[in-house]
């Protein structure tokens, strides 16, 4: 007998309405702004929450479907990396130490922006954000787990990957940088985390992340890698468009929200542009094949197609961040000066620095036409002299950090980079020092946020970062290799230059005998 | 101005002086000198003469940069928060008012690594 089909199936218009916006409900016995307290306090005016327009529709029956199509080659492709040994098909294991830093600090931001879109999808009370602030929650612990599983097959081999995703994150100096970045945006209201995560991080900034670290991994035979930033890149584009969607919404809905959107864009501009000059040493000094320079990438990805979005943006009365200028000084600058930082910090670091020799000098100083020579060329050749002599330097004593962005105070003046750039703010009888004036403005416009910052230096001077039963009193106390236990860093072997190191003796050891007989 | 919240917003700062055990936090930087990346952060009695810190702190620090040993602490310019500031050297930290998290820039004219700022 034939069944006759009552109706034809959903058209996936109407579909998405039946499985988002028809999820929605009206309080009943609670008024709706106690049920949903945290949409109102940052001064955001919503009218309507209906003209939030989802460009994705995508539903979440759809959403399981593709992700676990994705899934499923993900970890076909992993588990073949992992039995053709394809540790031994990168270009050369100084490369690990990007993606040390990422695993350290990058993959525990994905796992706090699951919990922070989680929060936002809670607190929003519109049903069209409340659906695609969930997805984004999901994807956001798939690529905390799905980046830990690629890059576990190097933690069989090699030292620096152990305890990166779980310990060090709260307790390394320089993990202190991106997890405190990660904590400001999570302690402010849902809007305000909106503009910057969902739109600074994941929008204007998201490519210089992504296209050094993909296209580095592309480019220095990291198939594990590479195969995951595949898996996320759809993931990726479903954010952008949230992070673009949301603040169109907000400008849209009422003109007095433009002023605190702004201000929001001011300050998460320069906050994820302090945590990516991290990112700048990947690409000028820690990937063996080169993409691009630093300065190249920012005028493409910054520049060029920022510049294009702010243009989009002006008709709402957006302009573009005042820290630009501050920008476009710095590109010339902060790769070096970072890595110069991380090459006299690196014994009491997870990953290995090294001095650039005479061909990666040579290709700086072609990308750098108008700084490496003058100011950076003549550090590298000191310090390479002193290592020649087995001397090589590593400073014994803690550097001064930013009180907002939490890095060394390494930057230098806006109009002289031979000076350090100093800034501080009195608040309630007590100093604080800044490393620029981003960071001061961001300072001063919430002081009661910032005294509050677990400052790792001043940590470890209060006696708070040694393991439980230390007795800093005891005869031979040695604070730093203290530290470090504390940080469950391996001393001796996760650190220091990469020339010496086991990393590099087992590489070559491995590779050896995968291409030769003997 | 104040941080926007959904109620009193009020918690006490991280780094008061009273957690340091009796110490203070100060911090030196070395103008001219990138050999060092960034000023150094001390943690010090209130009661350290300046002379200590010059001669024991400061030169455990910078003493491994050639220069350290040639300056004439006769002929350097110290600056507090930015501004002209004339240590005593048999005289403390607290008697020359000099409080916790004040930092300090050591300018050594002359001495700029040959002119390459390491």
């Amino acid at each position: 007998m034939d069944m006759k089909a009552s109706k034809k199936k959903l058209g996936l218009k109407e579909k998405y309405a039946h499985m988002t916006r028809g999820l929605d409900w009206e309080t009943t016995y609670q008024p709706k702004e106690k049920v949903f307290p945290q949409a109102t306090f940052e001064g955001i005016k919503v009218h309507d929450w209906d003209k939030w327009e989802d460009p994705f529709r995508l539903t979440m029956d759809s959403y399981w479907k593709y992700q676990a199509e994705k899934e499923r080659k993900l970890y076909a492709v992993l588990d073949a990396f992992a039995q053709n040994n394809g540790h031994l098909g990168i270009t050369d294991a100084r490369y690990l130490s990007a993606i040390k830093l990422f695993l350290t600090g990058i993959s525990p931001l994905e796992y706090v922006a699951h919990r922070g879109f989680a929060a936002a999808g809670r607190n929003f009370p519109g049903v069209g954000p409340r659906v695609a602030c969930l997805m984004q929650s999901i994807d956001e612990v798939r690529h905390a787990q799905t980046q830990i599983h690629a890059l576990s097959n190097y933690n069989k081999f090699y030292e620096g990957f152990h305890a990166g995703a779980t310990h060090q994150i709260e307790r390394l100096w320089y993990l202190s940088v991106p997890k405190s970045f990660f904590d400001d945006a999570f302690s402010a209201g849902p809007f305000e985390w909106m503009i910057a995560i969902g739109f600074s991080f994941e929008y204007v900034l998201t490519n210089l992340l992504f296209v050094p670290f993909m296209s580095g991994a592309a480019y220095n035979g990291d198939m594990a890698t590479v195969t995951f930033g595949f898996s996320a890149q759809s993931d990726e584009a479903r954010h952008m468009t949230l992070g673009l969607e949301c603040i169109k919404f907000m400008l849209e809905q009422d003109p007095d929200n433009l002023p605190i959107v702004q201000k929001w864009i001011d300050k998460w501009a320069w906050r994820g542009i302090r945590v990516l000059s991290l990112v700048s040493t990947m690409l000028d000094y820690m990937l063996p094949k080169r993409v691009m320079s630093w300065k190249e990438a920012w005028e493409i990805y910054f520049e060029q197609n920022g510049g294009a979005l702010f243009n989009d943006l002006a008709k709402y009365g957006i302009k573009v961040p005042d820290c630009i200028a501050q920008c476009t000084v710095d590109k010339e600058h902060q790769s070096h000066q970072l890595w110069l930082t991380l090459c006299t910090h690196s014994h009491a670091m997870g990953l290995h620095t090294w001095l650039p020799n005479a061909e990666e000098m040579d290709w700086l100083s072609a990308k750098y036409p108008n700084t490496f020579d003058k100011y950076y060329r003549p550090r590298f050749d000191q310090l390479r002299e002193l290592a020649d002599k087995g001397e090589r330097f590593y400073a014994n004593t803690l550097p001064m950090l930013c009180q907002v962005c939490q890095i060394p105070m390494l930057f230098t003046e806006p109009d002289d980079p031979t000076k350090i750039c100093y800034r501080e703010s009195d608040y309630q009888g007590e100093k604080y020092h800044t490393c620029s004036d981003g960071c001061k403005h961001i300072f001063d416009d919430e002081p009661e946020k910032y005294i509050q910052a677990w400052l790792p230096v001043h940590q470890v001077y209060m006696g708070n970062c040694w393991p439980e039963g230390t007795d800093p009193t005891a005869e031979g106390f040695n604070p730093l290799a203290k530290y470090l236990e504390w940080c469950h860093i391996d001393i001796g072997k996760d650190g220091g230059d990469y020339e010496g190191s086991s990393d590099q003796a087992n590489f070559a050891a491995w590779r050896g005998a995968a291409t030769q007989n003997t | 101005m104040a941080v926007t919240a959904l109620y009193d917003y009020q918690y006490p700062a991280a780094d008061t002086q009273d957690k340091f055990h009796g110490n203070q936090l100060l911090y030196v930087g070395w103008d001219d000198h990138f050999m060092f990346a960034a000023p150094l952060a001390f943690v010090l009695p209130p009661s350290s003469k300046f002379s200590e810190l010059v001669e024991n702190t400061l030169t455990f620090a910078f003493g491994r940069h050639p220069e350290w040993a040639k300056i004439d602490f006769s002929k350097v310019v110290w600056l507090k928060s930015g501004q002209p500031f004339v240590p005593e050297m048999d005289k403390t930290l607290a008697e020359q008012g000099l409080r916790h998290k004040d930092v300090l820039r050591l300018q050594t004219p002359g001495l700029n690594g040959n002119g390459t700022y390491f």
